[in-house]
């Protein structure tokens, strides 16, 4: 019984191992996950290289500059302030990557907790978390975002924490659907018996098994808080000029859209590309981590 | 029948104790608003008086629970208090603006329906065929287009290059066009992916093999038996959509001018006028959890599997 036992620790070793292997190999071989992978690696270069990248100050106001079209000394031409639209762009990705970071943060560590203790004692406590869940989720994210910043006021800061609260009860519901299925578990029961605190348990052995999708939850969360947050700016109600944020440049070149249409549509094009490139590779990690598609 | 009765007034009072949370919610946030509730909503310009007048008319010098029963009280009777701008019952504001944000919110999941549930369909029955590549291509773009990017795009080639529509209003009969394909293209995609997935399983199963095999030609086949057990997923995903789709049509009614109640709130907020602000939220969601009850309602019909009791 014993060495059956120690076999099958072995056993579990052996697949956690080859667990991230299979997932990587899974991943490489989904194409679109790829080309996603490829623009948030392109995307995360830009933020880090923006100052090499171009020569322009990006919140520099040149007005005998302004709204030059696409030329060579201004790729993506100019705006209504003579500052140059691709340098804008460029060190708009840290700001995006940023928001998005922090806010699916806020989600993370806010919901996930939440969502283990709903799961895993029930009960009452499962049930008002459960109503607060649900009354988050019966607003539209944007719309959510909008009523936090009208309460707390514009700026970076509060833009991440309103689009963050948004994607709280997303983690919630996924958690505690996890640790659901995952607490009647042989294996849970087996830790429970040797006496491992509920801590214990929740963290070292349900939510090791519930990371793959969180990890998918996150990346797709990813996409769509850089697009509230987005919006928010596009709104005049996001991340205040003069700071470059894709958002806020689409609002502005809004007012110009029949003299400058291209102060439109490159900022937008960010926008679209980055979250296409989260939504891609959240859908490659889901089909890379599904087991039920291991077969080969 | 007993069963289904019972399940209907379990939603209806889910559906409450969500709207009574959402009102909770909207009543702590207006009380975490910096500065003095009374002076915010009588507006900066108002006089001393005029503060103290509100002070006392929403009941703001009595105790917060005493104001939490209060502040129920008045939305059990309609009353979401009254407009810093115009003075005007914010009841009446939102109403005068809410049948525009509902045809262009009804527009577009129409056209999501139609549009969405045919490309999934087609795209399932055609497994791995050019349609299906560009129907799940298209559909992925389409869940990470912004819209208020699309919907600049659109005014840059139909209004300024080819001046087919107009940019902005609602005044011609036109002026619909482009703001519910703006609004409608998110959802078409959703509907569309999710379509093909759950027609994709339904599609795998023996009852469906069963129906070919006794000789039932492929359309019927492809409607009558699979179409109708994959809607079920699809009607849940159309129904979320429409709570999407209302916050979509915040940022869609900004780039076209479109006098619904997103602009309203939207206008609403840059002028502080928090009681309005508070009305459409409310009014959002109290929509929002309508259409999903409604939804829960439609199982029942759509799907004889599903007992409740």
């Amino acid at each position: 019984m014993a060495e059956a036992t120690l076999a099958g620790v072995g056993d579990l070793e052996l697949r956690k191992e080859s667990l991230l292997a299979l997932t990587w190999r899974r991943f490489r071989r989904h194409r679109p996950a790829l080309v996603g992978m490829s623009i948030l690696v392109m995307f995360a270069l830009l933020a880090v290289l923006a100052p090499v990248l171009t020569p322009y100050d990006p919140t520099a106001q040149r007005l005998t500059q302004a709204l030059i079209p696409p030329s060579p000394a201004h790729p993506l031409g100019t705006d209504h302030l003579g500052r140059d639209i691709l340098a804008r762009i460029l060190y708009g990705t840290r700001l995006s990557l940023l928001i998005g970071v922090f806010a699916v943060l806020i989600g993370l560590v806010v919901g996930v907790p939440l969502g283990a203790v709903s799961g895993y004692y029930g009960g009452k406590v499962d049930m008002i978390i459960q109503r607060v869940a649900d009354t988050l989720l019966s607003f539209p994210s944007i719309l959510l975002a909008l009523s936090l910043v009208a309460v707390l006021g514009v700026g970076l800061q509060n833009v991440i924490i309103s689009v963050g609260v948004g994607t709280i009860p997303s983690f919630i519901r996924l958690v505690r659907g996890t640790v659901l299925a995952l607490r009647e578990e042989t294996y849970v029961e087996a830790a429970r018996c040797v006496g491992v605190s509920d801590w214990g348990i929740i963290w070292k052995h349900i939510m090791r098994n519930a990371m793959a999708p969180i990890i998918v939850q996150a990346t797709l969360s990813m996409g769509t808080t850089i697009l509230v947050a987005a919006g928010l700016g596009f709104l005049g109600l996001g991340v205040q000029p003069p700071t470059p944020e894709w958002g806020a440049m689409l609002g502005e070149g809004r007012q110009y859209i029949f003299s400058a249409p291209y102060m439109a549509t490159f900022p937008g094009l960010a926008i679209f590309l980055a979250v296409l490139g989260f939504n891609l590779v959240g859908d490659g990690l889901r089909d890379a981590l599904d087991p039920r598609l291991w077969q080969r | 029948m007993g069963g289904f009765t019972h399940y209907l007034i379990q939603r209806l009072l889910a559906a409450l104790v969500t709207l009574i949370g959402v009102a909770t919610i909207v009543f702590i946030l207006m009380r975490l608003l910096p500065g003095d509730p009374a002076r915010i909503i009588a507006g900066l310009l108002a006089s001393p008086e005029e503060v103290e007048r509100i002070r006392v008319q929403l009941g703001l010098d009595k105790p917060l629970p005493v104001q939490y029963v209060l502040f129920m009280g008045r939305l059990f009777v309609g009353d979401l208090g009254i407009s810093a701008r115009t003075n005007q019952p914010v009841l009446m504001e939102v109403a005068a603006r809410l049948p525009n944000t509902l045809k262009l919110a009804l527009v577009s999941t129409a056209l999501a329906s139609v549009f969405g549930v045919t490309a999934g369909v087609l795209a399932a029955t055609r497994r791995y065929s050019l349609f299906d590549y560009i129907a799940s291509f298209g559909s992925l773009i389409g869940i990470s287009m912004p819209v208020y990017w699309l919907g600049l795009l659109l005014i840059i080639v139909f209004a300024v290059k080819l001046h087919w529509l107009p940019a902005a209003g609602a005044d011609k009969p036109t002026s619909i066009i482009m703001p519910s394909l703006t609004l409608a293209l998110f959802s078409v995609a959703l509907v569309a992916r999710m379509t093909r997935a759950s027609m994709l399983e339904v599609l795998n199963q023996d009852y469906i093999r069963t129906a070919r095999a006794k000789g039932l030609r492929e359309r019927t086949v492809i409607f009558r038996h699979a179409l109708q057990n994959a809607f079920i997923p699809v009607l849940t995903v159309i129904g979320l959509q429409f709570g999407a789709l209302l916050g979509g049509a915040v940022l869609t009614e900004s780039v076209f001018g479109w006098p619904g109640i997103g602009l309203l709130m939207v206008d609403s907020i840059f002028a502080r006028d928090y009681p309005v602000v508070q009305g459409i939220v409310l009014v959002f969601s109290a929509l929002f959890i309508l259409v999903n009850l409604i939804v829960d309602i439609l199982y029942a019909y759509i799907d004889p599997r599903i007992h409740y009791g």
